[in-house]
């Protein structure tokens, strides 16, 4: 079994538009969540979320791109240069031939969805875009991201809601550890922020009209946002070879299945998943110092989160710090997993632990250090970042300083 | 139909039980209504009625509107419908 490393990361959500931004903002506890812009807000019940602002497609992208890249194409190739740029790798040869992309996405193009539905049934048009299909299709940003950087290898896009971007760098993780690719491009992506995005989670009444706070006592629900978290996951030797950056190592995971309720979380199922990771990964529970939670903020999953973390860190969950960065930049939905395992990363390299802000109330229900309101130095050798989706299928990712 | 048989038509449809089985001081919970029932009940009375009913499933005691019994969703759909008619 091979050792996998993070040679490159990027980045763009509510908080930033690359790495060094959303880090220092996640440091000083910014919230990107505000009052929503789109067409027919109005029409909304819920308006807010964590929306990426300043975010010109037009002079990114050509008119030809545009007609084929929906935002959240957008997002994961502005992403995906950042995190390749960074690597310093460029894929020819047998390289090319080995590296590949796996995405995470729950929606996939949910605007270009939107925008032709209205067009159709609103205006009563008759004809549409004849990229439609290729534009809102799921793989469409893994796709565009093999095509942009010459990745020939084993490609393809995972959904599990919530959990799709865990689910993915788990599937790529394996990739590298088993020898089959010597590079993996990585992540997620989300924009789900349009008029029927927003509408069909309203139906759901979770969401909080005001702000998420995960942990609080008065915690009233999930807050969407929206944009790409995208990394270099290389295996170790080679990285080392050339000399890259190693940003952190990942040193295992674990998958479960709740197999029990659409929509509510499980304790057993989210514990499963973090015991996993820890075993997978040969990590003792008194080595990990920091956890990025799932940390929705809903008034069930936060609860069933912090049983799960009690259940499998024992004594040790009173000392470790579980912070869910949801607070700032929203939930990335598919894409979360990816932009949150940033917090993990500056945890382990910068010392820093993102905070949960919006923090008010102690809940005796969630009664661990959940880093309120401000970031903290702190040392940590061994992070974990959760994932637990709608139809109960959680992904927990084990990662190691370096 | 009246409010009062309409709501109990929905209520019961979501419980799967004969409409008789369900008496204005039932509660959701004696009829085997969960939370997705709850949310997918409010829906149906929402568009049954026309009204927009407060309801947040983190927190549902604290909404403006009582879901405790068949009755109190009567009387909370009566308010709304003055309120919001």
């Amino acid at each position: 079994m091979k050792r996998v490393v993070i040679t490159g990361a990027g980045t763009i959500n509510a908080l930033g538009h690359d790495v060094k931004s959303t880090m220092a903002a996640m440091q000083a506890g910014t919230c990107g969540i505000g009052a929503l812009e789109l067409r027919d807000v109005e029409r909304l019940s819920i308006q807010i979320g964590g929306q990426v602002r300043g975010f010109e497609a037009e002079g990114r992208y050509n008119r030809q791109q545009m007609s084929l890249y929906d935002r959240f194409t957008q997002f994961t190739l502005a992403a995906a240069k950042e995190a390749i740029d960074q690597s310093g790798l460029s894929f020819s040869g047998d390289l090319a031939a080995k590296s590949g992309v796996v995405l995470g996405t729950a929606g996939g193009g949910v605007s270009t969805w939107d925008d032709n539905y209205r067009s159709v049934y609103e205006d009563g048009k008759n004809r549409v875009h004849p990229f439609v299909v290729p534009k809102l299709m799921n793989n469409a940003a893994a796709s565009h991201v093999s095509m942009e950087h010459n990745l020939k290898g084993p490609s393809f896009t995972v959904s599990t809601a919530c959990a799709s971007s865990n689910h993915a760098m788990a599937q790529a993780f394996s990739m590298v550890r088993s020898g089959m690719s010597p590079a993996m491009i990585t992540g997620g992506s989300e924009s789900m922020l349009c008029f029927g995005g927003v509408k069909a989670w309203e139906g759901l009444r979770v969401m909080s009209r005001d702000a998420c706070r995960p942990f609080s006592a008065n915690r009233n629900g999930m807050v969407q946002g929206e944009g790409a978290g995208v990394f270099v996951f290389e295996e170790y030797e080679h990285a080392r070879a050339r000399g890259a950056d190693m940003l952190c190592e990942v040193s295992g995971f674990a998958m479960s299945s709740d197999a029990s309720d659409i929509v509510m979380p499980s304790k057993s199922g989210a514990a499963r998943a973090m015991a996993g990771a820890l075993a997978d990964a040969g990590i003792n529970r008194d080595e990990v110092g920091y956890i990025n939670a799932h940390g929705t903020g809903t008034a069930a999953n936060d609860k069933t989160e912090c049983a799960a973390v009690a259940d499998v860190f024992g004594p040790h969950a009173d000392k470790l710090m579980i912070s869910s960065t949801k607070s700032m930049h929203g939930h990335l939905i598919g894409g979360t997993g990816a932009v949150e395992l940033l917090a993990c990363i500056m945890a382990l390299r910068n010392g820093v632990i993102a905070p949960t802000i919006g923090y008010e109330e102690p809940d005796p229900e969630c009664a661990l250090d959940v880093v309120p309101n401000e970031a903290r130095k702190a040392k940590v050798k061994v992070a974990l970042s959760n994932a637990f989706a709608f139809g109960g299928m959680n992904a927990v990712l084990a990662l190691r300083a370096i | 139909m009246s409010t009062k048989d309409k709501v109990i038509a929905i209520i019961a449809e979501q419980a799967v039980l004969d409409p008789a089985e369900v008496t204005p001081s039932s509660t959701l919970e004696d009829l085997g209504i969960d939370s997705l029932g709850l949310v997918e009940s409010i829906f149906s009375i929402e568009e049954e009625f026309d009204i927009s009913v407060p309801f947040n499933a983190n927190d549902p005691q604290s909404s403006d509107f009582d879901i405790s019994t068949v009755a109190s969703i009567i009387a909370g759909i009566e308010r709304l419908q003055k309120e919001q008619g």
